[in-house]
C-alpha cells in the first residue's frame, strides 16, 4: 500500500511541474492559463490524497450501517472551495485575454510586448 | 450599541462585502460612487472602533457561525491587524473621495457600478485577510482581493493595462497557490487550520522537514504578492497603467497586506518552532531588502514616467519594511510596522498629487510636466511636502520610521553601520528622483503650445491636502502609530503586552 | 483492485497533462483539458471524495471547457511555437518539485488513520455533525455551517469573477464603437445555433430537461448525498448553455434574460448574507443558523438549505452571464 501513497504524491509533484512549466515557458496566453489551472489541480490532488483513510468511505452517513470508517471530510471541503476559486480565476483570465486580442490582435506574449515597444 | 460592539469584527468584513450585490443593482448608475464611498467611510469607522477596542486592551475575538475554533472559523483583531485595518480602510476611503471625476472621465456610466463593486470587493478582501485567524479562510479572502484588484487595474482606458494585469494575474495566482501548498503541508502535519492552534501543534511535530518546506512555500508565495525585490516584476506596469484612484488605493495597501501575512506567519508559526529559523529568516530577507532599496531606487532615478517612478519607489519601500523585520528585534519590527503606516500615508499623498495632475495633463511623462507648478501651485506644493515625508525629513511621518530603523540598526554593531549607509543611500536616491520632478515642474519653462490649464478640481485637491497634512500630523504627534506598532512588534515576538 | 486503478488513472492523467502542454493546437488542448478533469474527478472519487468529484466534473469538464471554447472562438485556435525562458523554467520547476518531494518523502502516511491530519479536527466533524444538525453528508455540514464563512467568501470569489468579466467585456474596442450598431442585426443571424441540424437538436432537446432536473436534484438533495449549491449551479448553467448552443444565443436570452441573470447573481449573494445577518439579529453570531428555528438542529438544516440555494443562484447566474458575455462578442 505504501508505494501507492508515494505514487500519489509523486504524481502531484509531476503535475505541479508540468503545469508550472507551461506557465513560465509558453508564450501563448491561453496556454499559460491552461498551465495555471493544471498547477492548481495538482494542489487539489495533494489535499484530497491526504484526506484518504484506508478502507474508508465517503463521509456520508447511511441509515442502519454502523461502524463505518470515513475519510477525512475537511480537505474535501477546502478543495471544493479551491476548485471554485480556480474556475473564477480562469474566467477572469479569459476575459482579459479576449480584451488583449481585441486591442493588440494577438495573444502571444512576445508579440504583444513587441507591439508596445514600437 | 454595546450589543453590536461584539459583532464589530464580522461587520468589518460583512459591511463592504454585503453592500456589493446592492451596488450592482443600484439605479441610476451615478449612485454607485456615493454608495461605495459611504460604505468605505463606514468601514473606516468600524476600523477606528476596533482600534479603540484594541488600545483599550480588549481581546477582540469572534467565532463565525457560533462554532468555536479550531472547528469553526475564528476572527481576531490585535494591534498589528488594527494598524493595517486603519491603513486599508483609510486608503480606500481617501481614494474613493478623490475618484469620482477621474472615473467619470475614464469609464462609461453603465460600467461604473461594476467598477465600484469590484472596488468594495477588493476592500472586503483586504480586511477579510486582516481580521481572519484561519489559514484557509485567509486564502479565500486573498483571492477575493486579488481578483477584484485585477479588475480594478484593467479598468483604465490605457490598453497597456491589459498585458500588465494578465502578468499580475499569473504571478498572483502562483503566489496564492504556493501559499496553498504551504498550508497543505502544515495541515498534513498538524491537522488544523486555525493559526493559534497551528502554532501549538507545530511544536509537537517530530519531523520538521515538511514545516520547513511549508515555510519556504508560504514565504515565497507571499513575497510574490508583496512584490519583494526579485519577484516584483508585475508591479511597475500594473501600477502605471491602472486608473489613478486605483493606484492610490492599491499602492497604499495591497503589498502591505501581503507583507502583514508574511510577517505574521513567519514570526507566529515558524520562528518559535523551527530551529534557528530567525537566523535563516534574517539571512534570507536582509539581502533581498538591501537589494530592493538600492536597485529599485536606482530604477526610479532613471525612470521617465511619473507613475512608474513612484511604483519603483514603492518597491524600494517594501525593502525598508523588510529590512526592519530582518533584524528580528523589537525596535526593528516596530520600525517595520510603523513604516507600513507612514509609507502608506506618503505614497497615498504622492499618488493623490498624481491624480490632481492627471485631471489636467495629457500624459504623466516627466518631460510633459514642465513648468506645471505655475499653473497648479497647490498640487505641486502638496507634491513637495509629501515628497519630504517619503524622504524622511524631520517633522514628517517618514522621519519617524527612518528614526526607528536607524535606532534598530545601531543595536547591531558593525553590521548596523552598513545598514545605516544603505538607508542613507536610499534616502539620498529618493531625494534625487523626487527632485527631478520638482525641478522640471518648478524651474523649467512651460512647453511651447501648452494650454494654460489651471488648478485641479477642488474636491480632489482638498483630499490630497488632507493626506499631506496628516503626514505632518503623524510626524509631529506620532502617538497612535508608535503605540500600535510597538504593541504589534511585541505580539510578533511573542512578548504579550 | 483500487490500487491498480489508482496507478492507472494517475499515469493516464500525467500523459494527458503532457499532451495538453505539448500540442500547438489550442482546441485540442482544451478538449484534452475536459478529459483531464474527468480523470481527475474519477481519482477524487476513488479517494472517497464524491462531492469534490462531482464539482470537478461539472466545473472542470463542463463549464471551464465551454468558457475556453468561447474564448478560442474570439482569439486564435493555434499557438505560435515560441518557447521562452526554457532553461529558467526547467530550473524553477524542478526545484519546486524536488522541494515538494523532499517534504513529503518520509511522511507519506497515505491512508494511515493515525496520521496527524486524521486525529485532530477532522474526526470532530464526523462525530458531531449528527448531534448538531442531523444531516448525513458531513461535507455539506462543514461547507454550509462549520466553515460557512469560507463558503460565503467563495461565493463572493465567483461573484467577483462575474463582475470582472462583465466589466471587462462591457468595454467595446475603440475602433469598433461606431460599427457596433450595424453589427447587431448580423449577430442575431449568426446566433442560430445548431437549429438546422436535426440530430444534435433532437438529442439536445431530450438532454436539456434532464440536465436541469438533475441540477435541481443536486441542489436540494445536497444534505443527503453528494452535491450542493455549487455543483447544482454549475449543472443548471451547463444545461442552459447547451440550450443556447442548440437554439442560439438569442433564444436562450429570451428564456433567461440579462436582468434575470443579474438578479440571480446579486440575489444569491444577498440571500446568503441575509441569513447571516438574521442570525445576528436573533442573538447569535454572524452565520449562526441555530437561532433560525426554535430547535437548533432544525435551524441548522434550514440555514444550510437557504445558503445552498443562495450559492446555487449566484453560481448559475454568474456562469451564464460570463458565457453570454463571451458569446455575444464578435471575433475582432
Amino acid at each position: 500500500m505504501d508505494w501507492l501513497g508515494v505514487y500519489y504524491y509523486w504524481a502531484f509533484a509531476a503535475l505541479l511541474m508540468i503545469g508550472f512549466y507551461a506557465v513560465i515557458a509558453k508564450s501563448n496566453l491561453i496556454k499559460k492559463l491552461i498551465g495555471l489551472s493544471m498547477f492548481q489541480s495538482a494542489v487539489f490532488l495533494l489535499y484530497i490524497t491526504m484526506g484518504k483513510i484506508d478502507d474508508g468511505t465517503a463521509p456520508i452517513y447511511h441509515e442502519g450501517v454502523s461502524q463505518q470508517i470515513f475519510s477525512n471530510p475537511l480537505p474535501q471541503v477546502l478543495i471544493l472551495t479551491a476548485i471554485v476559486v480556480g474556475i473564477s480565476t480562469v474566467a477572469l483570465g479569459l476575459g482579459i485575454i479576449v480584451r488583449i486580442q481585441e486591442e493588440y490582435g494577438s495573444i502571444e506574449e512576445h508579440e504583444i510586448l513587441g507591439i508596445d515597444e514600437r | 450599541m454595546s450589543a453590536w460592539a461584539q459583532h464589530l469584527p464580522a461587520l468589518q468584513v460583512g459591511v463592504p462585502l454585503l453592500t456589493t450585490p446592492i451596488i450592482v443593482l443600484l439605479r441610476p448608475h451615478g449612485l454607485a460612487w456615493a454608495a461605495a464611498t459611504l460604505t468605505s467611510c463606514f468601514t473606516f469607522f468600524i476600523a477606528v472602533m476596533l482600534t479603540l477596542a484594541v488600545l483599550d486592551g480588549q481581546q477582540v475575538q469572534y467565532s463565525m457561525g457560533g462554532w468555536p475554533a479550531p472547528h469553526g472559523i475564528a476572527l481576531s483583531v490585535d494591534a498589528f491587524s488594527a494598524i493595517l485595518l486603519l491603513i486599508v480602510t483609510g486608503a480606500s476611503t481617501v481614494a474613493l473621495l478623490a475618484a469620482r471625476q477621474i472615473v467619470n472621465a475614464e469609464i462609461e456610466a453603465s460600467r461604473q457600478p461594476l467598477f465600484y463593486t469590484a472596488w468594495l470587493l477588493a476592500l472586503a478582501g483586504f480586511v477579510g485577510i486582516l481580521v481572519s485567524a484561519d489559514a484557509f479562510n485567509i486564502f479565500v479572502f486573498m483571492e477575493i482581493s486579488s481578483l477584484a484588484s485585477y479588475v480594478l487595474i484593467a479598468g483604465g482606458s490605457d490598453r497597456r493595462a491589459l498585458p500588465a494585469v494578465f502578468k499580475y494575474l499569473v504571478m498572483g495566482t502562483i503566489g496564492a497557490t504556493f501559499y496553498l501548498i504551504g498550508i497543505g503541508l502544515i495541515y498534513l502535519m498538524t491537522g488544523t487550520l486555525n493559526l493559534a492552534d497551528m502554532e501549538v501543534r507545530i511544536r509537537e511535530v517530530s519531523d520538521q522537514k515538511p514545516i520547513l518546506v511549508a515555510a519556504g512555500f508560504i514565504t515565497i508565495g507571499l513575497a510574490l504578492k508583496a512584490a519583494v525585490f526579485p519577484l516584483h516584476l508585475w508591479l511597475p506596469n500594473a501600477y502605471t497603467y491602472a486608473p489613478v484612484p486605483v493606484t492610490v488605493f492599491l499602492a497604499a495597501c495591497s503589498t502591505k497586506v501581503s507583507l502583514y501575512l508574511l510577517l505574521r506567519f513567519d514570526f507566529f508559526l515558524f520562528q518559535p518552532n523551527l530551529l534557528n529559523h530567525n537566523i535563516q529568516f534574517s539571512y534570507f530577507i536582509m539581502p533581498l531588502a538591501i537589494l530592493a532599496i538600492l536597485a529599485a531606487s536606482s530604477l526610479a532615478m532613471i525612470e521617465r514616467n511619473l507613475k512608474r517612478l513612484l511604483a519603483y519607489s514603492s518597491i524600494a519601500q517594501v525593502g525598508y519594511i523588510l529590512l526592519g523585520a530582518s533584524l528580528v528585534s523589537l525596535i526593528g519590527l516596530t520600525a517595520s510596522v510603523i513604516h507600513m503606516f507612514n509609507h502608506a500615508l506618503a505614497k497615498a499623498a504622492l499618488f493623490l498629487c498624481v491624480a490632481c495632475l492627471a485631471t489636467r495633463c495629457v500624459n504623466l511623462r516627466i518631460d510633459s510636466l514642465r513648468g506645471v507648478a505655475k499653473q497648479m501651485p497647490w498640487t505641486m506644493a502638496a507634491f513637495l511636502l509629501a515628497g519630504l515625508s517619503l524622504i524622511g525629513v524631520p517633522g514628517t511621518a517618514g522621519f519617524i520610521s527612518k528614526w526607528y530603523l536607524i535606532t534598530a540598526a545601531l543595536d547591531e554593531g558593525l553590521l548596523g553601520v552598513g545598514l545605516i549607509v544603505v538607508v542613507a543611500a536610499g534616502s539620498l536616491m529618493a531625494v534625487y528622483y523626487l527632485w527631478r520632478v520638482i525641478e522640471v515642474a518648478y524651474f523649467d519653462k512651460t512647453n511651447e503650445g501648452t494650454k494654460i490649464v489651471g488648478e485641479a478640481p477642488l474636491g480632489i485637491l482638498v483630499v490630497c491636502w488632507l493626506v499631506v497634512l496628516s503626514n505632518y500630523y503623524f510626524g509631529l504627534a506620532p502617538w497612535l502609530s508608535t503605540t500600535l506598532s510597538s504593541a504589534a512588534a511585541q505580539i510578533l515576538l511573542g512578548q504579550v503586552p | 483492485m483500487t490500487v491498480f486503478f489508482g496507478v492507472f488513472l494517475l499515469t493516464l492523467l500525467l500523459i494527458v497533462a503532457i499532451a495538453m502542454v505539448r500540442t500547438d493546437n489550442l482546441f485540442v488542448a482544451v478538449m484534452l483539458g475536459g478529459i483531464f478533469s474527468l480523470l481527475m474527478a474519477t481519482i477524487f472519487f476513488l479517494l472517497d471524495a464524491p462531492d469534490v468529484a462531482l464539482t470537478e466534473a461539472a466545473v472542470g469538464a463542463g463549464v471551464s471547457t465551454v468558457l475556453y471554447l468561447a474564448a478560442l472562438a474570439l482569439t486564435a485556435e493555434r499557438e505560435k511555437i515560441h518557447t521562452v525562458h526554457q532553461i529558467k523554467a526547467l530550473v524553477v520547476v524542478t526545484t519546486t518539485a524536488l522541494l515538494v518531494i523532499f517534504a513529503t518523502f518520509d511522511n507519506v502516511q497515505f491512508g494511515d488513520p493515525t496520521a496527524p491530519v486524521h486525529v485532530h479536527v477532522g474526526p470532530w466533524y464526523l462525530e458531531n455533525t449528527q448531534r448538531y444538525m442531523d444531516i448525513p453528508n458531513v461535507v455539506t455540514a462543514i461547507l454550509g455551517s462549520f466553515r460557512g464563512y469560507d463558503t460565503l467568501g467563495e461565493l463572493f470569489v465567483v461573484f467577483t469573477a462575474g463582475i470582472g468579466v462583465l466589466f471587462l467585456l462591457g468595454a467595446r474596442p475603440k475602433k469598433d464603437t461606431e460599427a457596433a450598431e450595424t453589427l447587431i442585426p448580423q449577430q442575431s443571424e449568426t446566433s442560430e445555433g445548431l437549429r438546422n441540424y436535426l440530430i444534435p437538436r433532437l438529442t439536445g432537446r431530450l438532454l436539456v430537461p434532464i440536465i436541469l432536473l438533475f441540477g435541481l436534484y443536486v441542489q436540494f438533495h445536497g444534505e443527503y448525498s453528494p452535491g450542493g449549491g455549487f455543483q447544482a449551479g454549475a449543472i443548471i448553467a451547463t444545461g442552459i448553455i447547451l440550450y443556447a448552443l442548440l437554439e442560439g444565443e438569442a433564444a436562450a436570452l429570451r428564456v433567461v434574460p440579462q436582468w434575470m441573470l443579474m438578479a440571480l447573481m446579486a440575489g444569491g449573494a444577498l440571500l446568503y448574507g441575509m441569513v447571516g445577518i438574521v442570525g445576528m439579529l436573533l442573538g447569535g453570531q454572524f452565520l449562526d443558523y441555530s437561532v433560525l428555528a426554535d430547535n437548533p438542529v432544525v435551524g441548522q438544516q434550514v440555514g444550510i438549505l437557504l445558503i445552498e440555494l443562495g450559492v446555487g443562484m449566484t453560481v448559475s447566474g454568474v456562469l451564464l452571464s460570463i458565457f453570454h458575455a463571451f458569446a455575444a462578442r464578435d471575433k475582432y
